[in-house]
C-alpha cells in the first residue's frame, strides 16, 4: 500500500506542474499587449512602462514562468486587478460555497441515484427499471442551467405561497446573518494559516451555523441549497443510477451469487452483502469523477441562483477581464480535481487490492 | 438502455468481408430501441434544420409586432386564442421575436455546433494520438502528459477559461463570436480521441502485418488510414456520437454565460440567456428552447448508447 501511495504522489507532479503551465500560459496567450489586455486600451505608455516593470514583464518567459510559480509554492495567486485584493483571499470567501453546492448535489445523486440503480437491477425490465433508465437518459441530456430556471419557476413562482415553496436565489434571505467565526470566537487577530482556515470555515455558512448553534440560519441556508444542489445533481445522479444498475446486473448474474442463493441466504443479504460490495467498486471512481464534471456544472448553478461561489465569480471576472482571477480559480479547481482523483485512486486501492498490486 | 434482450446473441466468429459486417451493424443498429428512438429524433431535426425557411412562420430575427408587445404568452387559434390575433404558437420573446421560428432556427445552429466540434476534435485528436502512438519515447511521453493535464481540467471550465481569453479577439476583429466558442469545445474534447487513437496505434504497432506493411515500404499515412483508423473507427464512432451531445450542452452553456453566440441570432442557449429575467412573468420563454436542446441532445445520446451495443455487442451497459 506504501508502494503505491509514494507512486501515485509522483505520478501527481508532473500534472500539478503542466497545470500550473496550462495556467500560466492561458493568460500570456490574451492577444496583445499584456498591459493593455490587463489594464484597458486607455492605458497609457508611462503606466504601462511602469506595469511591465512592476509585474517583470519584461524578463523571459521561462523567468517569468519560475517566478510565477514560486509565487504559488509560497501560496500566492496573484492580485485581482479590479478588487485589488489578493486572489487567494477572495478563493477562500468564495470556494465554501462552491463546495457545499458540489457536496450536496453530490449527496443528492448518491442518496437517490444508488437505490433508484439497485431497484432497476433488481426489477430487471420491469415498467421502474424502464421508467428509471428513460428517466437517467432524459436526465443526462438536460442543461444544467435550464434545469435550475425550470426549477426556479415551479418551486419559486408556480408554487409561491405554499408548503413547498423554495428560495430560488442567494445564499440566505434578506435580513439574516452570520457573523464570522473570527468575530464570534475573537480570534481577529490571527495570521497566516489559521486566518485561512478561520475564513473558509467561516464562509462555509451551513458548517459555521452548527459551529455557533445557530439552528435559524442554518435551517435558511439549507433551505437555499435545496433547489442548486437538485439542479446540479440530476446529471450525476442519472449517471450514478446507471452504472449502478449495470454492475449490479453483471454481478448478480455471477457464480458466487448463484451459490449464496443455493446455500440459503435470504434475498436481501444476497443484494445488499454479497452483490452490492463488488458492484460499489467502479462507484468509486465514477462519484469522484462526477465531482470534477460538477465543479463545472457549479458555474452554471451559481449563476442561475445568484450563489456567492467560485464560478459565478469567475463569469464576473471574464466579463471584467480581470484575469489574475480568472488564472487563479481555473487553476485551484483544477487543483481540486486533481486532488479528488488522488484520494478516489487511493480509496480504490485501499478497497480492491488488485488495483495496488498490479 | 436496452440490453442482452434486443442483441443478437451470436457465438459465431464476426465476418470478415468489410461489407457484411457494416450491414451486420447496421442491423443490429436498427433493431436496437434507443438507436432507433435516436434516429427517428435526429432524422426529424435534421428536417427542421435543413428547413427551417420553409417551417418557420416568421422571420427569427424581426420585431413581430407594430405595437411592440413582448412576452406575450402563445397564441393558438385551435385553443381558443382569439381569431384576430396573430398567431405565435410559442409567444413572443422579449424582444417581440417570434419565438417559434427561433427555435427552429436554433436547430440548425446546435447541430452545426455539434458536428463541426467533434469533427475538429477528431480530426486533431486522431493526428496526435497517431503522431505519439506511432513515434513512442519522449515525444509520446511529453503529448500524453499534456493530454492528462488537460483532462485535469473540468472541460466546461476549461472551455470558458478559453473563450475567455480569445474573447478580446472577437471584440476587436469581425469574427463571429460563435468560432472562440466552437474551438474551446472542439479543443477540450481533443485528448479523448487522442487516447482512443493511440491505443489502437499502440495495440497494432508491433503486430506481424505492420511489420510486413513497413518492410514493404508502405508510407506512415496508408498506415494510418488503412491499418490504424479501422481498428479505432469503433470506439471514435461511439465517442464521437456521445461528443456531439457533449458539444451541443457546453456551447449551450457558453451561449447561455455570453460567451457563446450573441443575440439576435438564435442559439439556444443564449436565448435562454437573454430570457433568464422572464423566469418569473413568462417561464414559457425558457421552456422551448429547453426541450428544444435536451431533445436534440437526448438524440445523440440514445445513439450513441445504441451504437455502442451494436457495435460491441458484449458490452452490457
Amino acid at each position: 500500500m506504501l508502494q503505491f501511495l509514494v507512486r501515485r504522489l509522483l505520478l501527481i507532479i508532473p500534472v500539478l506542474v503542466g497545470i500550473v503551465f496550462v495556467a500560466f500560459i492561458l493568460v500570456r496567450a490574451i492577444p496583445g499587449d499584456p498591459c493593455r489586455a490587463m489594464l484597458g486600451e486607455k492605458a497609457t505608455d508611462k503606466v504601462c512602462d511602469a506595469f511591465k516593470e512592476r509585474y517583470g514583464l519584461n524578463d523571459s518567459i521561462i523567468v517569468q514562468f519560475g517566478r510565477y510559480a514560486g509565487n504559488l509554492l509560497q501560496g500566492d495567486l496573484g492580485t485581482s486587478i479590479k478588487y485589488g485584493r489578493p486572489v487567494g483571499d477572495i478563493l477562500l470567501e468564495r470556494l465554501p460555497m462552491t463546495l457545499e453546492l458540489s457536496i450536496g448535489a453530490m449527496l443528492f445523486a448518491v442518496i437517490f441515484g444508488i437505490p433508484l440503480g439497485i431497484i432497476s437491477a433488481y426489477r430487471h425490465n420491469s415498467a421502474v427499471d424502464t421508467v428509471t433508465m428513460v428517466g437517467a437518459n432524459i436526465g443526462v441530456s438536460m442543461p444544467v442551467f435550464w434545469l435550475g430556471l425550470m426549477l426556479a419557476a415551479l418551486f419559486g413562482v408556480a408554487l409561491k405561497g405554499t408548503a413547498l415553496q423554495l428560495p430560488t436565489s442567494s445564499r440566505l434571505t434578506a435580513g439574516l446573518s452570520l457573523p464570522s467565526l473570527a468575530q464570534t470566537w475573537h480570534l481577529q487577530n490571527l495570521q497566516g494559516f489559521g486566518k485561512g482556515v478561520i475564513t473558509f470555515a467561516s464562509n462555509m455558512v451551513t458548517l459555521n451555523a452548527v459551529l455557533t448553534g445557530n439552528w435559524k440560519v442554518w435551517g435558511d441556508a439549507i433551505k437555499h441549497l435545496i433547489l442548486p444542489s437538485v439542479a446540479l445533481g440530476t446529471i450525476p445522479l442519472a449517471i450514478i443510477a446507471r452504472i449502478t444498475r449495470s454492475n449490479l446486473l453483471d454481478v448478480m448474474g455471477l457464480d458466487y451469487i448463484r451459490t449464496a442463493r443455493a446455500k440459503g441466504v435470504i434475498e436481501r443479504v444476497v443484494v445488499f452483502k454479497h452483490a452490492m460490495r463488488n458492484a460499489m467498486l467502479p462507484l468509486v471512481t465514477i462519484i469522484g469523477l462526477q465531482f470534477g464534471g460538477l465543479l463545472g456544472g457549479a458555474v452554471l448553478t451559481e449563476t442561475v441562483f445568484g450563489l456567492p461561489g467560485v464560478g459565478s465569480f469567475l463569469v464576473d471576472s471574464i466579463f471584467s477581464r480581470d484575469y489574475p482571477i480568472v488564472q487563479g480559480f481555473t487553476l485551484s479547481i483544477a487543483m481540486i480535481f486533481v486532488f479528488v482523483n488522488l484520494v478516489v485512486d487511493i480509496s480504490y486501492a485501499y478497497l480492491d487490492p488488485r488495483v495496488r498490486l498490479s | 438502455m436496452q440490453t442482452a434482450d434486443v442483441l443478437p446473441i451470436s457465438t459465431q466468429a464476426r465476418p470478415k468481408a468489410p461489407s457484411s459486417l457494416f450491414r451486420d451493424v447496421i442491423r443490429r443498429l436498427l433493431r436496437n430501441r434507443s438507436a432507433q428512438a435516436g434516429l427517428i429524433i435526429l432524422g426529424a431535426l435534421l428536417i427542421v434544420a435543413i428547413f427551417a425557411p420553409l417551417i418557420a412562420p416568421h422571420d427569427p430575427i424581426e420585431f413581430q409586432d407594430p405595437n411592440g408587445q413582448v412576452r406575450t404568452p402563445p397564441c393558438i387559434h385551435l385553443f381558443g386564442c382569439a381569431a384576430d390575433q396573430p398567431e405565435y404558437l410559442f409567444g413572443l420573446d422579449s424582444n417581440g421575436r417570434d419565438l417559434l421560428s427561433r427555435v427552429i432556427y436554433g436547430t440548425q445552429v446546435s447541430l452545426f455546433i455539434g458536428l463541426s466540434t467533434v469533427t475538429f476534435a477528431i480530426v486533431v485528436g486522431t493526428l496526435i494520438g497517431a503522431l505519439s502512438g506511432y513515434a513512442g519515447g519522449w515525444f509520446d511521453n511529453i503529448i500524453m502528459r499534456f493530454m492528462d493535464v488537460l483532462l485535469a481540467f473540468p472541460s466546461l471550465l476549461l472551455a470558458i477559461s478559453l473563450v475567455a481569453i480569445l474573447r478580446p479577439v472577437i471584440l476587436e476583429g469581425n469574427l463571429s463570436p460563435l468560432i472562440p466558442a466552437l474551438f474551446a469545445i472542439g479543443f477540450v474534447s481533443i485528448p479523448a480521441y487522442a487516447r482512443i487513437v493511440r491505443a489502437s496505434v499502440l495495440s497494432i504497432k508491433e503486430q506481424d502485418f505492420v511489420s510486413a506493411d513497413r518492410a514493404l515500404g508502405v508510407s506512415p499515412g496508408r498506415l494510418l488510414f488503412h491499418r490504424i483508423l479501422p481498428n479505432a473507427l469503433t470506439p471514435l464512432i461511439v465517442q464521437g456520437t456521445l461528443g456531439i451531445a457533449t458539444g451541443i450542452l457546453d456551447a449551450a452553456a457558453l451561449g447561455f454565460l455570453g460567451l457563446g453566440q450573441q443575440p439576435p441570432f438564435p442559439e439556444w442557449g443564449s436565448m435562454l440567456g437573454d430570457e433568464r429575467g422572464s423566469v418569473l412573468n413568462a417561464p414559457h420563454l425558457l421552456i422551448f428552447p429547453g426541450l428544444a436542446i435536451m431533445v436534440t441532445v437526448l438524440a445523440f445520446n440514445l445513439l450513441g448508447d445504441g451504437l455502442r451495443d451494436a457495435l460491441d455487442p458484449r458490452l452490457y451497459r
